[in-house]
């Protein structure tokens, strides 16, 4: 089947992708099905289509990113989308002002598709309420990311042929990630048993009630593990006391071959990316046979092009 | 010994409305009867009080309606002066004739800050020329409310300061609390206190819990409120000042609250009217109305609240009307101005837990009446012969849809937008002038 007869087959009914949380397991298994054919059409010379000939994708960043800003961008493009980037680098004084501003502003240039990472939770539901196009959060502060959920699904489908009963173990800096919220929403979705690791001042409030089970030891969270998914860890989180000093941190949460030891031997190891080796993760871990961090990459753009095609259908033509 | 600006008199002829269903908390009435309005003073109350026996007097037919006192607000926000874009003292009296309060206490969080004996004087001759109701000024407790100096109690006391506060922060310091406690004592002054432990509720912006967890937003504990509390009454027992917790929004705090009285300490607290009838996951997506200090919290303390305040332990039910234009609301919700306006909407609100058969009618008016003015001391919030007579007249009934664009405030910022009430105001007077009239 092509990547267009998958695209109409299923039906995403949604104008934006604004979060995992609220989607059906058949809306995400239909985007993950379509992501596949995606990844099929990437590993081929011919990889452009015109799906999205003549339409017009801004990314627009309020925050620094690197792969996700260009696998948008090469997702766009593949696509056949004129593809333009916009960073955003704003003083915190004027944040609110700028956002909404700029909302209007590109508004005005007619876009059919935003992409939208910003610093704020709720910021990029927000802008999603001033623009007359669809809008794809890329990252809100501490709330969403859904296109990592769904790259992170796709490939632990790939290798484990399914989500459904899979332990998978995100272990790290919960409090201030976005993509601990997606992957737990997603995974809770599709059955998996999600276990969250970490020192108590960097596991949010209730979490609990996010349906997951909750570990403060390495050794125990990753017992029998099918999954490993590191987060990563900022360097500030030292100097706003949540954790003492980085050996401490390494010492007790990074992955090195003794806490891996715990998990199942066939065990994926994962990170969303940039890692800080010798911080959360052990350098030769992060390059070991299990580790899947570089294939998260190349799923990235694929379920990128799978979300453009599925919002692409509700678009509206002349 | 509040001081006020008398407003000259409009009244020669008597005035007696007649018909009513009276309700005065303070003397525990609740008869049909009327009241007789002569200079702008109560003359005579209750069920003698008929057409019959007016005699020349402009006479109103309360249809079987509930009178009762006006109501008192003890916490809220004018933008005059400074911010008036937001609020003027003459829209903030509006919008509290419309909603029946008679008497408004405006917080000292204005531009320039209200700590000086000069600024309590602009705000009660702005009041008596531009304002509808009743308008008292708070003082600031430390200067421009840095929590660094503090003002002059007595001056600002003697000028016509109602109490003292350090507005939407707590005083951090606790040898400054201590001090400005004691001082306060010297001079019977009244301390009102925002409950707020800075150093914990850091970074927060909302209630912490699950429903924070789910939206990615950083949480303020129910701790920051309690460790303040404790703090706070542990200096009061130390110092004997008169102390009221300006909102408590947290079952934890009611627990507090009620041994503090039981040990005979002169505590009191208000709860705003939001604490009473919303809670977080009135938030949903991120609606920034909903964001306000202290952040709504789980329905268990909302209903925690409601319980505090049918038993007498929650003392005060004020609006925190809180003014914010738009563009300090429309951003994303961590970094949105917090408060929401509620002078006008606070009555029907408050009657959804009269509806709901959770307080009854008078308890319910004496949280919004009698015990604030008995706090504040003010002769208002009672149907007695010779209180002034400010006076609201309500159907308890009439369903309501809140309409932002109607209301009186300049800022359209509240969380009851839309929503469906039932009871209406008919009639408000303010020393036995109508400032606010249905029919009109």
């Amino acid at each position: 089947m092509s990547i267009a007869a998958a695209a109409t087959e299923f039906s995403f009914p949604h104008r934006h992708l604004l979060g995992i949380e609220g989607l059906s397991r058949q809306e995400i298994v239909g985007l993950l099905d379509l992501s596949e054919h995606a990844a099929t059409l990437s590993r081929q010379v011919a990889k452009k289509r015109d799906d999205l000939r003549g339409r017009t994708l801004i990314n627009l960043f309020f925050e620094a990113s690197t792969r996700t800003q260009s696998s948008f961008e090469l997702a766009g493009k593949r696509l056949g989308a004129d593809v333009m980037n916009m960073s955003i680098r704003t003083s915190s004084v004027q944040k609110g002002e700028t956002l909404i501003d700029t909302a209007v502003t590109l508004n005005a240039m007619r876009p059919d598709i935003l992409v939208v990472r910003h610093h704020a939770a709720g910021a990029v539901e927000l802008l999603s309420q001033k623009v007359g196009c669809s809008v794809i959060n890329a990252g809100d502060g501490g709330h969403e990311h859904p296109t990592q959920a769904l790259l992170d699904a796709l490939t632990i489908r790939r290798h484990k042929g399914r989500i459904d009963g899979l332990i998978v173990a995100i272990c790290g800096d919960i409090l201030h990630s976005r993509v601990a919220r997606s992957n737990i929403f997603l995974l809770n979705t599709l059955g998996a048993r999600v276990r969250v690791v970490a020192p108590s001042t960097l596991l949010a409030s209730g979490i609990a009630r996010l349906g997951v089970e909750v570990y403060s030891s390495m050794w125990e969270g990753l017992k029998d593990a099918d999954i490993v998914m590191m987060l990563r860890l900022q360097r500030e989180r030292m100097s706003s006391n949540l954790v003492p000093s980085q050996r401490e941190y390494f010492h007790f949460f990074g992955l090195d071959y003794d806490k891996l030891a715990c998990a199942k031997p066939d065990a994926l190891v994962m990170h969303p990316g940039p890692m800080n080796r010798g911080m959360e993760i052990d350098s030769n871990v992060a390059d070991d046979a299990r580790s899947v961090i570089r294939e998260q990459v190349e799923m990235g753009v694929a379920v990128r092009m799978a979300v453009l095609q599925a919002l692409a259908r509700h678009l509206p033509n002349d | 010994m509040a001081m006020t600006i008398e407003k000259p008199q409009h009244q020669a002829r008597a005035t007696a409305l007649v018909n009513a269903r009276l309700i005065d908390p303070a003397s525990g009435l609740d008869e049909a009867g009327g009241v007789l309005i002569a200079d702008g003073k109560i003359a005579a109350v209750g069920a003698k009080v008929t057409q019959e026996n007016v005699g020349d007097g402009e006479l109103i037919d309360c249809g079987g309606h509930v009178l009762a006192p006006g109501l008192i607000d003890m916490l809220m926000f004018s933008g005059e002066p400074g911010n008036e874009h937001r609020e003027t003292l003459a829209t903030a009296s509006q919008a509290a004739a419309a909603g029946g309060v008679t008497t408004i206490v405006c917080m000292p969080n204005t531009d320039p800050v209200i700590d000086d004996v000069a600024l309590v004087d602009f705000i009660l001759r702005r009041a008596r020329d531009t304002a509808e109701v009743n308008v008292h000024p708070m003082a600031a407790m430390t200067k421009e409310l840095r929590s660094e100096e503090m003002t002059e109690f007595g001056l600002l006391r003697e000028a016509g300061a109602l109490a003292f506060t350090n507005g939407k922060t707590s005083l951090a310091n606790a040898k400054m609390m201590r001090n400005v406690m004691a001082y306060a004592k010297d001079f019977g002054a009244l301390i009102i206190h925002h409950l707020e432990e800075p150093t914990l509720s850091e970074g927060g912006v909302m209630n912490e819990g699950e429903v924070a967890t789910r939206l990615g937003l950083p949480g303020i504990p129910r701790e920051a409120e309690t460790i303040m509390l404790e703090r706070d009454i542990s200096l009061m027992a130390l110092t004997g000042v008169r102390y009221h917790a300006s909102q408590i929004s947290c079952r934890a705090s009611l627990d507090i609250i009620r041994e503090a009285k039981a040990r005979g300490l002169p505590v009191t607290c208000g709860v705003s009217i939001n604490h009473l009838t919303l809670n977080e996951n009135d938030i949903g997506s991120y609606r920034t109305f909903f964001k306000m200090r202290p952040p709504l919290r789980s329905e268990e303390d909302r209903s925690a609240m409601v319980e505090g305040v049918a038993c007498g332990d929650i003392d005060v039910i004020v609006s925190a009307h809180d003014p914010q234009d738009a563009d300090r609301k429309r951003r994303p919700f961590a970094e949105a101005a917090d408060g929401a306006i509620g002078l006008e909407t606070m009555l029907p609100a408050a009657l959804r837990l009269y509806h709901n058969d959770e307080v009854t009618l008078l308890t319910l008016f004496r949280a919004l009446t009698a015990n604030p003015a008995k706090l504040l001391g003010l002769d208002a919030g009672r149907l007695h012969k010779g209180a002034p007579a400010d006076l609201v007249l309500l159907d308890l009934n009439a369903p309501l849809v809140v309409t932002p664009e109607r209301l009186h405030s300049r800022s359209k910022n509240t969380p009851f937008d839309e929503a469906r009430l039932q009871g209406r105001v008919l009639m408000t007077l303010v020393a036995g002038r109508r400032v606010y009239n249905y029919a009109d």
